[in-house]
C-alpha cells in the first residue's frame, strides 16, 4: 500500500486541505452543543429572551458556516481521490505494457485487465472516503472528549473508558472479516471465470447438450458467493449494534454519575445536556467510522493485488540502438537452447543456424516441436536459456527493444484484430502509413481484392475480435498488418493456415516480387509452402534434425522425407516443375 | 426506475419472511433505541441542582434505560442478519437467472455482443445492485421508523414545535432531489467512460503480446490515457455534486436542531404560552430527538444515490433476462437413433439479409459417406455447420436426418447425434480428464487415456506437470495442435453417429493428422461423416466432394471425377504443385 501513497504527490494541497476544512466543519458542529448550554443555563436561567433568540442566530450562522466548508471539502476530496486514480492507472497501465512475455504468463491478461479497472477503482474510493469521513471521526472523538474535559474532568473519565472498548470491538471484527473477504472475492473471481468461458465455448456447451451441467455449477458457484457474503455480513453486523450499545450505556454512566457531580454543586443541569448531546455526537461519528472500516479493508486488498503487478520486474531492454544494417547475417543462432519458466524439459536444443538478407527461412516440423518457439526468441520476448541469438550481427539481448521490434513484422498464429477501421489496425506497425503504403500491403498478402471490394474500403469497421470478418480474411488483414513499413524482417508463423491453396501460392509469389529484400522466416505445415526456401530447419522434439535447401533434405532427412511423402502421396514422381 | 425496482424486489419475494422479520426487528430495535432519550430527560429532570438530585428516581430511570439499550441492540443485529440474507440471496437468484439465460439465448445474441460486455453484466452490474440493495434494505427500514418514531414522540413531548419540524423537514428533500438531478446527468457519463475505458484495456492488454509485437505500446497508452483523464474529470464532478447530499441534510438538520432549541427555550422560559408546557428536560429530549430526527434522512438520500447506480445496473441486467430465448422444444420428438442418411433440399440461409450467402442448396448423403467440403474462404462451410446442428436457423427449404426434418426433433437429440470438432478449440479451466471427458462424463480414466493415446496426445499430457490431471485454460500455454488434440480426443471418446470436422487439424502437423485420420477412418467405419477442411490430402480420400463458392455447389464428385471435369476444384487441386 505504501508504495501507492506517491500518487498523491501532486494533490498534497487538496490532501491537506481537504481534511483541514472538514475539521472546521467539525469544530463548529462541536460548538453548538456548547451555544446550546449557554441558551439553558444563561438564556431559560436568566429569563432572557433576545439571549435566547441571539444564539439561536449563532447556531444557524454556525451551521451555514459549516455547510460551505463541508463543501469545500468534498471538492477537494473528490479532485484529489480522482487525480490520484488518474495517475495511478496511469502508471499501471504503463507498467503493464513494460512486462516481459514471462511476467505476463504469471499473473493472465485477465487477472490484468481485472487489477487495471477494478482494483484501481476500489483504492480511489478508499482515498475519498478517507478524506472525507476518516479525519472527522477521530477528530470528532478527540474534539468531544477535549469539550467534555473541560466541562467536568471527572465525569469525562467515561469518555475514556468507552472510546477504547469501541476500538478494540473495530479491531477485532477487522480481524476476522479480513481474510473472509479475500475468499468472497475469489468466489466472485471463479463465477467471472465460468461466465467468460461459457460464453467462448458457447457452440461446444451446445454441441454436447451441456447446458444444464453448466448451469448447475454455476449456481454452485453463486451459492458459494452467498454463503461467504453472509457469514461475513454475520460478523460485521455486529459492530455498529455493539458500538451503539456502548455509547448509551456510556451515556447511562454519564447520567448517573452526572446526577452525582450536580448533587455537590459541580455541574449544571446545561452542562449534562452538554454531555449527554456529545456522547450522541460521538456516537454518530464512531458508527461512520465504523462502516469505513469496510471500504478500507477492501481498498487494502485491492492495493494489495496493484502491488503485486507494480513488483513485477520489467522487461529487460539492450542499450544498442545503432544497426548496421550492411551486415549479411541478418539472423543467427549459436548454440541456442531454451526452456520456459517452471518446465521440466528444455523447448528447443542446441540450435545454430544463419540467414542471410533476403532470404527466406522456412521452419517444419510436427505439433509441439519447438517452431514458434524458435521464433519468439529473434525479436527477443523470451530470452534463450544458453547460446546467442543475433540479428544483423547483434546479441539481441543487447539492442534495444523498441530498435529490434520495430525491424520485424510478425504474424502471430492466431490472427487478432481490434476494433476499428481497417485503416487503424493497418497503422499498427506504422503510424504515420500512408494509404499507398497500406494497398500496397493489402495486394502482397492478397487481402486488397476483398478490402476494395466492401463498400467502405479501408474505412471498414471490424468489431471486436473481428467476428464480421471469415476466418481467411482475418488471417490476410493479419498478414498484411505486419508488412506495412517495409520490416527488414518478416515472421510468419503457421499464418496461412486458413487460406487455400490457390490464396496461399499467390501470397508466396508475392512475397518474393515486392519484398525481395525482405528476409522472411515462414513457420508452416506444408512442405509446398516452404519448397522454394533458401533453407530449410526440420524440427524435432526441440532439436533441430535436419538443415538444408529441400532437395537437401530429401536426399539426407527422414523425419522431412516422410513428411513430405505423406503430403504428396503417391504423385511425388510428377511434381518437380 | 420504479418500474425496474419492483421488478428487483419480485425477485426477493420468495425471502419474503426475511422482508417481515427485517421490519419486526428494525420496530423493535428502532422504537427502543428512540425511548432512550424520553428516559435520559427525565433523568436529566431529576437533577436539578446542588442537593436536589432524586437518586432514588434516577437509579430506577438507569435500570431501565441499560435494558433498553441491550435489548434494542439485540434487534439491531438481528435486522441487519436479516438484511444481509435478504439482499445477498436475492442477487444470488438474479445472477442465477441471467447466466441461465445465456445458456438459452440463441447463438446470435452471443456472436453479437463482445463476451467481456456480457461478463461485465453478470459479474460487476450485479454487485452494483447488490451494495444498493443491503444499503437500501438496511437503511431504509430503520430509516423510515426512526422518522416516523422519533416524529411520535416529539409530538408527544410538545405538539407545536413537533410541526414546525414538520414544515422545516421537505427542506431536506428538496435539496437531496435537487442534487440527484444535477448528478444524474454526470453518473450516466461516468458510466459511459468507464465502459469504454473497460473496453480499451481489455482489448490491449487482453492481446498484450500483439501490442509488444508491434511496438504500439506508447500508442496505446496514448490512446488509454485520453480515455482516462476524461474519466477523472467527470468522475470529479459526479463524485462532487453527489457528496453534496450530506452537508446539506445536515445544515437542514442545523436549521431545525436551531429552531427547536429557540422555540424550546422560549417555551421554558414562559414568553411565548402559543408554545406550551416546556421543561429543561423535555427540552434536552427534544434536542436529542431531532438529532435522531435528521439522521436518517441523511441516510435515505445515500440510498437513492445507491439505488440510482443499482437501478442503471439492473436496467442493463434486465435488457439480457428480456431476450428471446431459443424456443423450449421438449414436445417436440427425440431423435431415437440416427442412421446416417442426410439431405438439404432447396436450402436458403444468410446471416443478414443484404449478405446473401446460402441458395438454393440441395445435397443427399448416404449413410457411411464421407463428404468433405472444400472452397475459398466465406463461401459458406462454416455456415452449414452452424445450420446442421441448428445453431441457425434456415429462412427456408428442409435438412432431412435420418429421415426426420431436424426443425422435428428436439435441439438436444439432434446435437447427441454429431460429434463436432471446430475451428477454433476450447479448453475450458479443469484438468486434462475433465477437458476429454466434457461429452463422456460417465468415462472410466482407462477410456480417457485410450481415447488421448488413439489422437496422440497421450505423449504430450505425460510430460505436462501434473500429467493427466493437470490444470489447464486457453490461455496455459499449450500450443493451438496440442489443444486441437485434446478436442479431438473429447469426440473420440464420445463415439458419436455422425462426425463434423471443421479445419479442426490445421493447426496439427501432417504427420500427427495422418495418424489421427488413420483412428479417424477406423471411427468412421460406416459413420456419415462431413470434413471441411483445405488439405487437399484429406479430401482426397472422400466419397462425395462438395465445391462452394459463394454460397452455392458449384461441383459435386469424387476426386478423379473432378479432376477429370478440369474445373474449379482442378485448378485448386494443381495450385498444389506450381512453384
Amino acid at each position: 500500500m505504501k508504495n501507492l501513497l506517491k500518487y498523491l504527490r501532486n494533490y498534497k494541497k487538496e490532501l491537506l486541505l481537504g481534511p483541514f476544512f472538514k475539521l472546521l466543519e467539525a469544530v463548529f458542529e462541536l460548538i453548538v452543543p456548547v451555544v446550546m448550554a449557554r441558551i439553558i443555563d444563561n438564556g431559560i436561567g436568566n429569563n432572557d429572551t433576545s439571549y435566547i433568540i441571539k444564539m439561536s442566530g449563532l447556531i444557524v450562522l454556525l451551521g451555514a458556516s459549516g455547510l460551505c466548508f463541508a463543501l469545500t471539502c468534498q471538492y477537494f476530496a473528490a479532485k484529489c481521490a480522482y487525480g490520484f486514480g488518474t495517475e495511478l492507472r496511469a502508471d499501471l497501465y504503463r507498467h503493464i505494457n513494460s512486462l516481459s512475455y514471462e511476467s505476463i504468463d504469471k499473473i493472465g491478461t485477465s487477472s490484468l485487465v481485472n487489477r487495471l479497472t477494478n482494483d484501481t477503482n476500489t483504492v480511489q474510493n478508499g482515498v475519498n472516503m478517507f478524506i472525507r469521513l476518516a479525519v472527522r471521526a477521530p477528530f470528532f472523538v478527540i474534539g468531544a472528549a477535549v469539550m467534555a474535559v473541560t466541562i467536568d474532568l471527572k465525569l469525562s473519565l467515561v469518555f475514556f473508558v468507552v472510546a477504547p472498548l469501541i476500538s478494540l470491538v473495530i479491531f477485532f471484527i477487522m480481524k476476522k472479516t479480513v481474510p473472509m473477504y479475500k475468499k468472497t472475492q475469489q468466489c466472485l473471481d471463479r463465477a467471472s471465470l465460468l461466465t467468460r468461458e461459457n460464453l467462448e465455448g458457447a457452440r461446444v456447451i451446445r454441441a454436447f447438450s451441456r447446458q444444464n451441467e453448466e448451469i448447475d455449477e454455476f449456481k454452485e458457484a453463486v451459492d458459494d458467493i452467498s454463503d461467504n457474503s453472509i457469514a461475513v455480513g454475520k460478523i460485521s453486523a455486529i459492530l455498529n449494534p455493539v458500538a451503539f450499545m456502548v455509547m448509551n450505556l456510556g451515556i447511562v454512566a454519564v447520567i448517573w454519575f452526572g446526577g452525582k457531580r450536580i448533587d455537590v454543586g459541580r455541574l449544571t443541569q446545561g452542562e449534562l445536556t452538554a454531555f449527554t448531546n456529545y456522547m450522541t455526537q460521538i456516537l454518530l461519528a464512531l458508527v461512520v467510522l465504523a462502516n469505513l472500516i469496510v471500504i478500507f479493508t477492501k481498498a487494502f486488498a485491492s492495493a494489495n493485488r496493484i502491488s503485486e503487478v507494480f513488483a513485477l520486474l520489467p522487461e529487460e531492454n539492450g542499450t544498442i540502438s545503432e544497426i548496421d544494417e550492411k551486415k549479411a547475417d541478418i539472423i543467427e543462432f549459436n548454440s541456442v537452447s531454451f526452456s520456459y519458466a517452471g518446465a521440466g524439459d528444455y523447448s528447443l536444443r542446441n540450435i545454430s543456424f544463419s540467414v542471410k538478407k533476403g532470404q527466406m527461412l522456412g521452419i517444419i516440423g510436427g505439433t509441439g516441436c519447438g517452431k514458434s518457439t524458435l521464433a519468439s526468441l529473434i525479436p527477443c520476448f523470451y530470452k534463450a536459456t544458453e547460446g546467442t541469438v543475433s540479428v544483423f550481427g547483434v546479441d539481441v539481448n543487447d539492442i534495444e527493444n523498441v530498435q529490434l521490434r520495430s525491424r520485424i513484422g510478425i504474424v502471430p498464429q492466431k490472427a487478432a484484430l481490434f476494433s476499428g477501421t481497417i485503416r487503424e489496425n493497418m497503422r499498427w506497425r506504422k503510424s504515420d502509413a500512408s494509404d499507398a503504403e497500406i494497398i500496397s500491403a493489402l495486394k502482397t498478402a492478397q487481402a486488397w481484392e476483398f478490402v476494395s471490394n466492401s463498400p467502405d474500403g479501408l474505412d471498414t469497421v471490424i468489431s471486436q475480435g473481428g467476428k464480421n470478418l471469415s476466418g481467411g480474411q482475418k488471417q490476410r488483414i493479419s498478414i498484411a498488418r505486419a508488412l506495412v513499413g517495409d520490416p527488414d524482417i518478416v515472421i510468419l508463423d503457421d499464418s496461412t493456415s486458413a487460406l487455400d491453396y490457390k490464396t496461399d501460392l499467390a501470397f508466396r509469389h508475392a512475397l518474393s516480387e515486392d519484398l525481395p529484400d525482405t528476409t522472411i522466416v515462414m513457420i508452416s505445415q506444408r512442405t509446398t509452402s516452404l519448397k522454394n526456401a533458401d533453407k530449410i530447419i526440420v524440427m524435432d522434439e526441440g532439436e533441430a534434425v535436419g538443415i538444408g535447401t529441400h532437395e537437401e533434405l530429401i536426399e539426407s532427412c527422414d523425419v522431412y522425407n516422410e513428411i513430405y511423402r505423406s503430403q504428396m502421396n503417391e504423385k511425388e514422381g510428377s511434381t518437380n516443375a | 426506475m420504479l418500474k425496474t425496482l419492483k421488478r428487483v424486489f419480485s425477485y426477493a419475494a420468495p425471502y419474503l419472511r426475511y422482508f417481515v422479520l427485517t421490519i419486526v426487528f428494525a420496530a423493535l430495535g428502532v422504537s427502543l433505541s428512540l425511548a432512550v432519550p424520553v428516559f435520559i430527560g427525565e433523568a436529566v429532570d431529576c437533577c436539578i441542582g446542588k442537593g436536589n438530585v432524586d437518586f432514588h428516581k434516577l437509579g430506577r430511570i438507569i435500570v431501565l434505560l441499560a435494558s433498553m439499550v441491550v435489548a434494542s441492540t439485540f434487534f439491531q443485529w438481528l435486522m441487519s442478519l436479516c438484511t444481509n440474507k435478504l439482499s445477498f440471496l436475492t442477487i444470488r437468484d438474479l445472477r442465477s437467472d441471467i447466466f441461465c439465460k445465456l445458456e438459452r439465448v440463441p447463438l446470435r445474441y452471443i456472436d453479437g455482443h463482445t463476451k467481456g460486455e456480457l461478463t461485465s453484466r453478470v459479474i460487476n452490474d450485479i454487485e452494483i445492485i447488490s451494495d444498493g440493495l443491503l444499503q437500501g434494505f438496511t437503511q431504509f427500514f430503520s430509516g423510515i421508523i426512526t422518522i416516523i418514531g422519533t416524529l411520535i414522540f416529539m409530538m408527544a413531548i410538545n405538539f407545536r414545535i413537533a410541526i414546525v419540524v414538520v414544515i422545516l423537514t421537505p427542506l431536506s428533500f428538496i435539496a437531496a432531489s435537487r442534487i440527484t438531478k444535477a448528478s444524474h446527468d454526470s453518473y450516466m457519463k461516468q458510466s459511459k467512460l468507464r465502459g469504454d475505458m473497460v473496453g480499451l484495456a481489455e482489448e490491449m492488454a487482453g492481446n498484450q503480446k500483439i501490442v509488444k509485437a508491434f511496438v504500439y505500446d506508447k500508442r496505446a497508452e496514448a490512446r488509454f490515457d485520453e480515455i482516462n483523464k476524461a474519466y477523472g474529470k467527470i468522475g470529479v464532478k459526479a463524485t462532487f455534486f453527489s457528496s453534496m447530499t450530506n452537508p446539506t441534510t445536515r445544515f437542514v438538520n442545523g436549521l431545525i436542531y436551531a429552531a427547536v432549541g429557540l422555540l424550546g427555550a422560549l417555551g421554558v422560559v414562559g414568553k411565548f404560552p402559543i408554545i406550551g408546557v416546556m421543561t429543561v428536560g423535555k427540552l434536552s429530549s427534544f434536542l436529542a430527538y431531532s438529532n435522531q430526527y435528521t439522521k436518517p434522512f441523511n441516510e435515505i438520500s445515500g440510498v437513492f444515490a445507491e439505488l440510482q447506480n443499482a437501478v442503471a445496473s439492473a436496467e442493463r441486467v434486465f435488457a439480457v433476462l428480456d431476450e428471446n430465448e431459443v424456443p423450449d422444444d421438449s414436445d417436440k420428438e427425440v431423435l431415437e437413433s440416427c442412421d446416417g442418411t442426410l439431405s438439404f433440399s432447396d436450402v436458403f440461409f444468410s446471416y443478414s439479409p443484404d449478405t446473401k450467402l446460402i441458395e438454393n442448396f440441395s445435397l443427399d448423403v448416404k449413410s457411411g459417406q464421407r463428404v468433405a467440403i472444400v472452397g475459398p474462404t466465406g463461401c459458406g462451410k462454416s455456415t452449414i455447420i452452424n445450420l446442421l446442428l441448428r445453431f441457425y436457423d434456415i429462412d427456408s427449404g428442409k435438412i432431412v436426418l435420418s429421415g426426420k426434418e431436424i426443425n422435428s426433433v428436439t435441439r438436444d437429440s439432434l446435437r447427441s447425434c454429431f460429434g463436432m470438432v471446430l475451428q477454433e478449440t476450447w479448453v475450458f479451466t479443469g484438468t486434462v480428464v475433465e477437458n476429454i471427458a466434457y461429452g463422456a462424463p460417465d468415462a472410466t480414466r482407462e477410456q480417457i487415456i485410450e481415447a488421448a493415446k488413439s489422437v496422440y496426445a497421450h505423449g504430450f499430457i505425460k510430460r505436462l506437470p501434473n500429467g493427466y490431471d493437470t490444470v489447464i485454460s486457453e490461455d496455459c500455454g499449450l500450443s493451438q495442435g496440442q489443444k486441437q488434440l485434446i478436442c479431438i480426443a473429447r469426440i473420440m471418446l464420445m463415439d458419436p453417429p455422425m462426425l463434423i470436422l471443421d479445419e479442426a487439424t490445421s493447426s496439427i502437423d501432417l504427420r500427427t493428422e495422418l495418424r489421427i485420420q488413420r483412428a479417424f477412418v477406423k471411427l468412421m467405419e460406416g459413420r456419415t461423416s462431413f470434413v471441411i477442411a483445405h488439405r487437399l490430402s484429406t479430401i482426397k480420400n472422400s466419397d462425395i466432394i462438395l465445391v462452394m463458392k459463394h454460397g452455392n455447389i458449384i461441383e459435386q464428385g469424387d476426386h478423379e471425377q473432378l479432376l477429370a471435369k478440369g474445373g474449379f476444384y482442378a485448378e485448386l487441386y494443381n495450385s498444389q504443385f506450381a512453384s
